[in-house]
């Protein structure tokens, strides 16, 4: 196990270094200037100055070496820094927003939680509802319940968020008024009321993805447990005299839950990547809603930096998924 | 006594409590949503609108512009003109004067040293200032007491309110931005976020491209303002979802730029919560005639160049034809509502500057129909659309990916298919059309299409700079990496030798008579620039938000210092 991990991860970096040149040159050969929100009056000399202080106008393996070199030696000094009160790579230029002028890191430090508290919320509220529903539609198959769920996840599937977030603000926050619509960030959680209003602003948009992410994996849950439903050890169980519930929530849980978890473990990344529409229609500042806001604007150092740490975090859960699956089942070994 | 005495102190604190009422910081927190958030605080490194008016709530110019086009003074005494001798009478250089006792949100006082900084700090070639226009033909700046300052011109300027006029060139503090000039500018996050001020308002916390949390300003030179405590700007969404904040859930005060479709706009002023208003400045969406050749069988650098005249739009009376039959009222119902005004002039104001010229409101298809019969444009072969010499009268119409823009183009293209032209519609994305890379073939300064439409407007009432883009020098070529602001190619030596004539012009009443013939010459008499509708920026506000005036020619925030809570 332990030489599969180390080898995988030897693996990891080629593959990592591939993807950051390919993701650098396709965002600089998309097409779009970082001068373009700039409005009209602003005549091309000062337009011109303006990218030559970006650096935007150097040519693009240099920008790409300068972009290496300040992604895995300046910034993580700066950490280094920050925890030790070293000194490391004082002096040198950190990954700039072209936007904002500001750290690509501050920007990420601030977003990150915001991403991690709703859409982690809505994902555990997603698998939270999606597993009692996966299990008792497999269970009851073609029951009522099982139709009701079916609909449940064809809505999850197929309304996209735009649209069911829209309607949820017009219902319960125009309509009834009983949640805000933008997400104040700037609030602190310091006592019971404030603890309230928090969850009040997180409702929508936890309710918009967690029924999203709820489909999906109601959908695994229930053909998961249909395999696993009439195999032998099942009607053993039920032959030994086994009570319904443990062979149920005992044997065929168990089993069914080994390929859900790793289609969880798999869908981990997409927290960290925020979810772009639904961040946007709420006013939540996580990292979807800053990626959009930097494709917008050509924020080429920006988009590159978050499109990276992306593909680590998928390379990196899909490693553990894969050992999580060598814990959970037995019978496979990479030895 | 005890209890008289108790109660006379509660009338007294009573008392003191209603006087306290017109103070400072009584009327709470005022909520503020911008449907693009602010990136930074530091108008001098932002081209974006969200940005600079931001940054105005927290510094200040010398002067401002008030709703009509005057200017006002803000950190100055009074405005420098000829008569009180602030303006040399050659014309070649300004004196302002600080208003005494100024103290920068710090504590600090504010001195002639930090203008003289500011400018400094904006003309530095390697910082990449967005505002550089604004310090354009400056020669120097200098300090003449600590509360005074001289701008010298290179060459006499009629025009001299550039340099610390407005939102777009504010006063920065020295002390904070010493170690930020030139190339180390982007690196001061700090205080590029969170610069230290003279306005109503200073920054307490921001985080980036989403809030800015705001405080009344200790220091403000009115003792009794702002009225708020505290404020803040919460940015990102979209124009529906800030509008409906205001207008429908009350969670907001104020929205900027809530452009949205007339029935939404009908929809939510009926929720009673709040309403929508509108400034209207100098922005033109409008139609562009293309004079040159943009064919694909010429050769890559002569296409949409002077060496090739357009084979259709170079007649005159087709350019007419086409701008008649279009119906501008109806364009503006559609697309805009109160937002919107049909026009025909490029200059559309300030009122003293524009035109009186309405020729092209009311449609003419027929007139159109007979402009093109006579120009030798007929359907000689039956098929719909009209020909001449064997070719079709065939147009590309191209404007940027945008709802709005979207259904202007199936509109005129249906009146325009009604006249016997056959067009073809192109869209592009905003970032590539704007974004200028002489690479491609898609920039709106290339121009590789017969008409193309967008927006574009004046930054100041008086519109010199921006008339002065039509001069047959400014005409994106090969040779100038396809960069310059007339992108129709329009060549007219009288035009030219008219913004001489007005660059040398210092009386008011003369630039304004100049400005509308040249205004005339570039739209009704040559139909180069066919404006279709004078756009307004539309906001929104709650009913319980008071002292809200509109501002089309600086910040719309501009007098935020005087709003208050409607009780």
């Amino acid at each position: 196990m332990l030489t599969f991990t180390l080898r995988r991860l030897l693996l990891a970096i080629p593959t990592l270094l591939a993807i950051s040149l390919v993701i650098f040159l396709l965002v600089d050969l998309a097409p779009g200037s970082p001068m373009s929100e700039i409005p009209l009056t602003v005549p091309p000399d000062v337009r011109q100055r303006m990218i030559e202080a970006m650096g935007a106008d150097q040519p693009v393996f240099v920008r790409y070496v300068l972009w290496l070199r300040q992604f895995f030696w300046v910034e993580p000094a700066q950490v280094i820094n920050h925890w030790f009160g070293t000194d490391f790579a004082a002096g040198e230029q950190r990954i700039l927003s072209w936007q904002s002028r500001s750290p690509v890191f501050t920007v990420i430090g601030q977003r990150l939680p915001q991403t991690l508290t709703v859409i982690g919320t809505a994902y555990l509220v997603g698998i939270l509802i999606a597993l009692p529903i996966g299990i008792y539609s497999a269970y009851r198959q073609y029951s009522v319940f099982d139709q009701l769920g079916t609909l449940f996840a064809m809505i999850g599937f197929s309304v996209p968020t735009f649209f069911s977030g829209t309607l949820f603000i017009i219902i319960f926050a125009v309509w009834l008024g009983w949640f805000p619509t933008k997400y104040d960030t700037m609030m602190e959680v310091t006592d019971w009321e404030s603890f309230l209003k928090q969850l009040r602003q997180m409702a929508l948009p936890v309710l918009t993805l967690g029924l999203a992410n709820a489909a999906t994996i109601s959908r695994y849950m229930r053909s998961s447990m249909l395999e696993n439903m009439v195999q032998d050890y099942v009607r053993t169980a039920r032959a030994k005299g086994m009570r319904e519930k443990t062979v149920v929530l005992k044997h065929v849980l168990r089993n069914s839950l080994i390929p859900v978890v790793t289609v969880i473990a798999l869908g981990i990344p997409s927290i960290f990547g925020g979810a772009i529409i639904t961040e946007n229609l709420f006013g939540v500042n996580g990292i979807g809603a800053a990626l959009i806001l930097a494709i917008h604007a050509s924020d080429l150092p920006m988009v590159q930096t978050l499109a990276f740490i992306f593909a680590v975090l998928i390379v990196v859960f899909n490693l553990i998924a894969d050992i999580l699956y060598g814990l959970l089942d037995p019978r496979i070994r990479y030895d | 006594m005890r209890l008289k005495t108790a109660l006379l102190g509660a009338a007294a604190s009573m008392v003191l409590a209603g006087a306290a009422f017109a103070d400072r910081g009584t009327d709470g927190e005022l909520k503020l949503t911008f449907p693009q958030a602010v990136s930074i605080m530091n108008p001098y490194l932002s081209g974006g609108t969200k940005d600079i008016w931001a940054s105005s709530m927290v510094v200040e110019p010398m002067a401002g512009i008030d709703p009509q086009g005057n200017l006002i003074p803000k950190l100055a005494v009074e405005i420098p003109t000829l008569e009180n001798g602030g303006i040399s009478a050659d014309m070649t250089s300004i004196t302002w004067k600080l208003k005494p006792g100024l103290l920068w949100s710090d504590g600090t006082p504010v001195t002639a040293d930090d203008a003289v900084f500011t400018a400094a700090y904006c003309m530095d070639p390697a910082g990449g200032c967005s505002q550089a226009t604004k310090y354009e033909g400056v020669k120097s700046v200098e300090a003449v007491d600590a509360s005074t300052v001289k701008v010298t011109f290179e060459a006499p300027k009629p025009n001299p309110y550039t340099a610390f006029v407005g939102a777009l060139s504010p006063i920065l503090q020295k002390k904070q931005f010493e170690a930020c000039t030139g190339a180390a500018a982007p690196t001061c996050t700090d205080a590029n976020n969170m610069p230290i001020g003279t306005g109503p308002f200073m920054v307490t916390a921001m985080t980036i491209n989403d809030t800015v949390a705001l405080a009344a300003n200790p220091n403000y030179r009115d003792a009794a303002l702002p009225a708020f405590a505290t404020a803040v700007i919460k940015g990102g969404g979209d124009a529906e979802g800030s509008a409906r904040a205001v207008m429908e859930t009350g969670e907001f005060d104020y929205a900027w730029n809530t452009q949205i479709p007339p029935d939404s706009q009908a929809a939510m002023t009926a929720a009673g919560k709040g309403q929508f208003v509108v400034a209207f400045g100098t922005l033109v969406e409008r139609l562009e005639m293309n004079t040159t050749d943009p064919s694909p069988d010429l050769p890559e650098g002569e296409r949409s160049t002077a060496k090739h005249p357009h084979p259709i739009l170079s007649d005159i009376k087709v350019r007419t034809a086409l701008s008649k039959a279009i119906d501008r009222s109806i364009l503006v119902e559609v697309g805009y509502g109160a937002g919107g005004k049909p026009t025909c002039n490029v200059i559309p104001g300030p009122d003293a500057w524009a035109s009186d010229n309405t020729g092209c409101i009311a449609q003419d298809m027929e007139g159109a129909k007979a402009l093109l019969d006579e120009a030798g444009w007929k359907d000689s072969d039956g098929d719909g659309i009209r020909d001449k010499d064997g070719k079709k009268l065939h147009i590309l119409y191209q404007t940027t990916v945008n709802p709005i823009r979207q259904d202007f183009q199936a509109l005129i293209k249906d009146w325009w298919t009604e006249l016997g032209v056959e067009v073809e519609l192109k869209a592009i994305d905003p970032g590539v059309f704007f974004g200028g890379d002489p690479g491609s073939p898609d920039t709106f300064q290339k121009f590789y299409a017969d008409v193309e439409m967008y927006a574009n407007n004046s930054d100041t009432p008086d519109p010199e700079v921006y008339l002065g883009q039509y001069q047959c020098k400014n005409a994106p070529t090969p040779e100038s990496q396809w960069q310059g602001e007339n992108i129709n190619r329009f060549c007219d030596p009288a035009y030219d030798a008219m913004i001489a004539e007005l660059a040398g012009t210092t009386d008011i009443a003369k630039r304004q008579e100049l400005a509308k013939k040249l205004n005339d010459m570039v739209t009704k008499d040559s139909m180069i620039v066919v404006p279709l509708v004078h756009r307004g920026t539309l906001s929104a506000h709650s009913n319980t938000l008071g002292g809200v005036v509109m501002n089309a020619w600086d910040t719309e925030l501009w007098n935020i210092a005087d709003w208050y809570r409607v009780k």
